[in-house]
């Protein structure tokens, strides 16, 4: 293959480029990307980038002379705007056009944004990318009042954080309880009572009808119970939305992300994708889905470049997510929705505690909190199929790793 | 800046200058030392970012803490005593001069 063009320069765009090399594509390499920053890391934004004094360097991956050496031509602040399937070519919002043999989409997603009134005031924030960071970062240093829309992992992050920099957190989520999308009822209670130990105020059930302006740039966060709560700074973490236009514009199969099949591929066997963009295929899972993770952008992305290469291979590796709130960390494996049933390993405490779920008697997930080895030996019993009971997980004295070395 | 040596597992060596304030692992992704994974971006969460520690220069370095001693349990290459996470050790003018040697592979 002659050029290969990647549109979307982050943690699957990367990784794409460095397996095309890898793998042996020695031909034309274009890795273009519509921020002005090198491919870097996501996951601290919402933790140590904003609550430390933390160089952005740190956040990127490689260094710029790497891409010169893998000799992969990085084009940064530059916009995709079109793909002509017919003639095989990426027009550039610059007036660039780019043919191409092979082409690779890793766009991404964007914040949903609130839709309430009022919500395009300058102290409503949202948290995707770094320059999103930098500005909700500087917003933060002289604010005294935080109100939080969304309690979910961004949205609770963002809240620890600005409760260690001695703000007044109000955390409002709609649902009745914390991150209850992917999380069973006892996680969900268990970093309630800790935001709560730690002084944040939770509001859950709880809309947000208006954003209303007041004194000094600050607003009024208006509630659907009409009560209000004052903010010098809203951050908005409500979800996001894949960055599918190019994709739908050019006629791709599309359904909430670009559907991809089990090998990347788009319905254009010249086009893959990759990472949070794609709806996709896991070999482990029944029914397609959408996962939001640096797991899914670099073992997906390498999947997609193996597509490319004529090397392909089905997409089977095994989801794991994490998420760092105050001192507790929780780590996942695997995908729990469709369970039938769970069983704590531990008791919910500070200490750690994991939560294993089952669907017809087997092991589907493990979510560990504060455990990280126990999170390691679950990515490896699920990854194995290795057979674990219910009542072996529940009981703490029995030693799981046997399991694994059984089989 | 500290100076630091990594040893790759073929046994050619590289010198690389990091801030003080950086974890070994940023300073070693900045100057493009391969054979540090660092998939997880540093949240001791993935323990690819395993390196190991030259004999003289492992009392030197901070203790680790109870979930990084955990994750060694689970590098691709089995730990040995003088196994740390790199992502846990911040850079300080004290650790100077400090060597560490590259397992074969991280994942």
């Amino acid at each position: 293959m002659r050029r290969i063009v990647i549109i979307g320069a982050g943690q699957a765009g990367l990784q794409l480029a460095e397996s095309l090399r890898k793998g042996g594509h020695d031909g034309e390499l274009y890795l273009i990307g519509d921020e002005r920053w090198p491919p870097y890391q996501r996951p601290p934004l919402s933790k140590k980038y904003l609550a430390e004094d933390f160089a952005d360097a740190r956040l990127f991956f490689r260094p710029l002379e790497h891409y010169t050496r893998l000799n992969v031509d990085l084009r940064l602040a530059t916009r995709a705007t079109a793909i002509e399937r017919a003639a095989q070519r990426v027009a550039l919002a610059n007036g660039e056009s780019l043919g191409y043999d092979g082409l690779a989409l890793t766009t991404g997603t964007r914040v949903r944004p609130l839709p309430v009134p009022g919500a395009a005031h300058p102290a409503v924030h949202y948290l995707r990318g770094l320059d999103d960071a930098q500005a909700l970062k500087q917003r933060l240093a002289g604010a005294r009042r935080v109100v939080v829309i969304g309690g979910g992992f961004i949205g609770l992050e963002v809240a620890a954080t600005a409760r260690h920099a001695d703000c007044e957190v109000h955390v409002v989520e709609a649902l009745d309880r914390l991150m209850a999308r992917v999380m069973p009822p006892v996680v969900s209670d268990f970093f309630a009572t800790l935001h709560r130990a730690h002084g944040t105020q939770l509001h859950l059930g709880a809309q947000v009808a208006a954003i209303e302006p007041a004194a000094d740039g600050s607003v009024e966060v208006r509630l659907g119970d009409g009560s209000g709560l004052p903010a010098d700074l809203v951050v908005a973490g409500i979800g996001v939305l894949p960055n599918q236009e190019l994709a739908v514009a050019a006629g791709l199969a599309c359904d909430n992300g670009i559907v991809v099949d089990e090998y990347a591929r788009t319905s254009d066997p010249l086009i893959v994708a990759a990472g949070d963009c794609t709806v996709h295929r896991n070999l482990r899972y029944e029914l397609p889905h959408r996962l939001e993770s640096v797991q899914n952008a670099v073992d997906q992305a390498k999947v997609a470049a193996a597509s490319l290469l004529g090397q392909a291979q089905p997409y089977a590796d095994l989801p794991w997510f994490w998420s760092d709130q105050y001192e507790v960390k929780l780590q996942i494996a695997g995908l729990s929705a469709g369970h039938d049933s769970h069983v704590l390993r531990g008791e919910p405490s500070a200490a750690g505690f994991s939560v294993y779920y089952f669907r017809q008697g087997r092991l589907i997930a493990v979510d560990s909190l504060n455990r990280p080895a126990e999170h390691m030996l679950a990515r490896r019993l699920l990854s194995g199929g290795t057979h674990v009971l219910p009542a072996q997980a529940a009981d703490p004295a029995f030693d799981l790793k046997a399991l694994l070395v059984a089989t | 800046m500290p100076k630091v040596t990594f040893i790759d597992a073929a046994g050619s060596s590289r010198v690389i200058n990091i801030p003080a304030g950086w974890s070994l692992m940023e300073g070693a992704v900045q100057n493009d030392v391969t054979g540090i994974a660092a998939e997880c971006g540093g949240g001791c969460a993935c323990a690819t970012c395993h390196v190991f520690v030259a004999p003289e220069w492992i009392g030197k370095l901070p203790e680790k803490s109870p979930a990084e001693n955990d994750l060694l349990e689970c590098t691709a290459v089995s730990r040995t005593p003088a196994s740390r996470l790199s992502c846990q050790i911040p850079m300080s003018d004290a650790l100077d001069g400090l060597v560490v040697h590259l397992p074969e592979r991280q994942t």
